[in-house]
């Protein structure tokens, strides 16, 4: 395995390290107390006593904290308040539905955003290309719980073509993807955009029309494949915006995923769960910026090169 | 009026109309929290310009609650996590050395967050009420000045008008503060600018899940989650707030994209 690819690696075990640390200190150190909100104020102190003894609460801190490390090498997340099952197992349940939407709000964005985007630059200055931006721009403005209830309202209550929550059905995943998708896709259309600006400017291209290519051949096929690099840029770092909001989008629309446990979880004062949805959604994030790295080698061998 | 005086003038007017409405919520403060059982999912008329909500309170007096709030953490969080941002940002890029290693460190964790997720979980183990979505917006939202105000300071410390300062005796924070935070802040002010339309959602979004601020209290997101189970004998419970959000921060982002073309600042750059 080349160097490049090992430090990148090490880098982001570093930040996966800080980000446990940080999601221990959001837990432990903020005021309000786990074991109050379990038994409610009027608890008696020996049974608070207890309660805080079996959840390792009366250790200090730092051993709190090696505990929790030790846990999280072994996969071990703890146990949820409420229902005693493991925080890992409850997650691996929840997970594969907020991959699912991610994927197909990825999908949708990129649906929307490549043709808006090569439109608009290809019409660069014209009616079409000041539209396209002045969608794009609504598009990034519409909160995304906003938009759901209106897909809802729409599609679901007065067409009656989706159903209004939940995953039984492959229909289902359509207005959430579309909820989640929206957002990103108007970035993105932004992004390719811009992007294709600067390499329509290049020589390549000039070359291209020059041997008599047809403008379509040049635009998808030339221009947009080195126009891609910056737009790969901006979905990594969207992407937890993506699975951020997909918190929002599966409140939304009862999508069993890992958001709307999140957002239960807080609402029941669980904790761990909490700790888990936030600790797994984080890491999820650095990873994928971490192979989007590595992606750029492989689509611009030039930067491996370096 | 041409449609391009139109067109310049519209974030100003929404602006404008926000400020307004968030000025008379306290006015309207008695009448937003009035239940008026006879009038329950009234549709809009001339007595109720946008209808009244499942209790039968007024849409409109609890839209200006709601742009209270939204004012009110919209800029608040902004102020919070830009002063908090610069003077950590400054002190890195002045400092130097083991200060400037650690608070980028730090800035990489908190780079490394999906920051509303972060929000999320913060307001929910904070508990709801204003100053807990300030305080949870503000921690997620400082990172971002911060690395700008570094990189400002990198590239502006070793200008001759910082050396005479320094030569002239001056301190650390004298310089930080009147010769480098001059130049560094119009980066700053358009970072702002989207920082102010990104919490006014975030608070929103907040309110929706149910962690912003408490009834009777109003919050534009709030109200969108309470208008959601009335959906369909009453739109407008939606429409109206959910409009008013997107316009707010659809003329919030305009104008930062102005001000960011006026001021030709590259803000990707670190």
């Amino acid at each position: 395995m080349p160097a490049a690819i090992l430090t990148r690696l090490g880098a982001a075990l570093v930040v996966v390290v800080g980000v446990s640390t940080l999601v221990f200190l959001l837990v432990h150190l903020v005021p309000g107390d786990p074991v109050e909100a379990m038994l409610g104020e009027r608890a008696q102190p020996s049974d608070r006593a207890a309660l805080r003894a079996a959840l390792g609460l009366d250790l200090p801190l730092w051993e709190q904290y090696r505990r929790y490390l030790t846990g999280l090498l072994q996969l071990d997340l703890g146990r949820s308040f409420l229902d005693q099952r493991p925080v890992a197992a409850v997650l691996a349940e929840r997970l594969p539905a907020t991959i699912r939407l991610a994927l197909a709000g990825l999908g949708i964005a990129l649906v929307i955003a490549l043709p808006l985007g090569v439109l608009a630059a290809r019409c660069r200055g014209t009616l079409v290309d000041s539209a396209a931006m002045t969608l794009s721009l609504a598009g990034i403005s519409i909160p995304n719980f906003w938009l759901g209830p209106l897909l809802i309202l729409v599609f679901s209550l007065w067409l009656g073509w989706t159903p209004v929550s939940g995953d039984e059905t492959p229909a289902a995943i359509v207005l959430p993807a579309i909820t989640l998708g929206t957002a990103l896709a108007a970035i993105l259309a932004r992004m390719v955009r811009a992007s294709m600006l600067e390499v329509l400017g290049e020589d390549y291209i000039r070359t291209a029309r020059a041997k008599g290519l047809g403008e379509s051949a040049v635009l998808w096929r030339h221009a947009l494949r080195n126009a891609w690099l910056p737009v790969l840029t901006v979905i990594g770092l969207q992407l937890g915006g993506l699975l951020a909001g997909a918190v929002i989008t599966e409140t939304v629309f009862g999508w069993p995923g890992v958001g709307s446990l999140l957002v239960d979880a807080i609402k029941a004062r669980d904790f761990p769960v909490v700790q888990g949805c936030v600790l797994l959604i984080s890491i999820c994030y650095v990873l994928v910026n971490a192979v989007t790295d590595l992606a750029y080698v492989w689509i611009d061998p030039r930067i491996g090169a370096r | 009026m041409t449609l391009g005086h139109l067109a310049r003038g519209f974030p100003w007017l929404v602006l404008l109309a926000w400020l307004v409405m968030a000025l008379l919520g306290p006015l309207l403060a008695t009448r937003a929290n009035e239940v008026d059982l006879p009038h329950i999912l009234a549709p809009p008329s001339a007595a109720r310009p946008l209808g009244a909500d499942d209790l039968g309170r007024p849409v409109l007096a609890r839209l200006a609650a709601g742009a209270g709030t939204s004012l009110a953490v919209g800029f608040g969080v902004v102020l919070v996590s830009a002063a908090i941002g610069a003077l950590l940002g400054g002190m890195a890029g002045f400092a130097g050395g083991w200060v400037d290693l650690v608070i980028v460190r730090i800035i990489d964790v908190f780079l490394a967050f999906p920051g509303i997720l972060l929000a999320i979980a913060l307001a929910g183990i904070l508990g709801p009420g204003l100053g807990n979505v300030v305080i949870a917006l503000a921690v997620v939202s400082w990172v971002g000045y911060a690395r700008l105000m570094r990189a400002q300071v990198l590239s502006l410390r070793s200008r001759d008008h910082v050396l005479a300062a320094r030569a002239l005796g001056a301190g650390p924070a004298r310089i930080l503060v009147r010769h480098l935070l001059p130049l560094a802040g119009a980066p700053l002010i358009v970072e702002a600018t989207f920082g102010v339309a990104g919490a006014v959602v975030a608070e929103a979004g907040l309110s929706f899940l149910g962690l912003g601020v408490q009834p009777p209290a109003a919050s534009w997101g709030s109200m969108i989650r309470d208008g959601v189970a009335y959906m369909l004998t009453a739109p407008h419970l939606v429409a109206a707030p959910g409009a008013t959000l997107m316009l707010v921060v659809l003329a919030v982002n305009l104008l930062g994209d102005r001000l960011r073309d006026r001021l030709d600042v590259r803000t990707r750059v670190c």
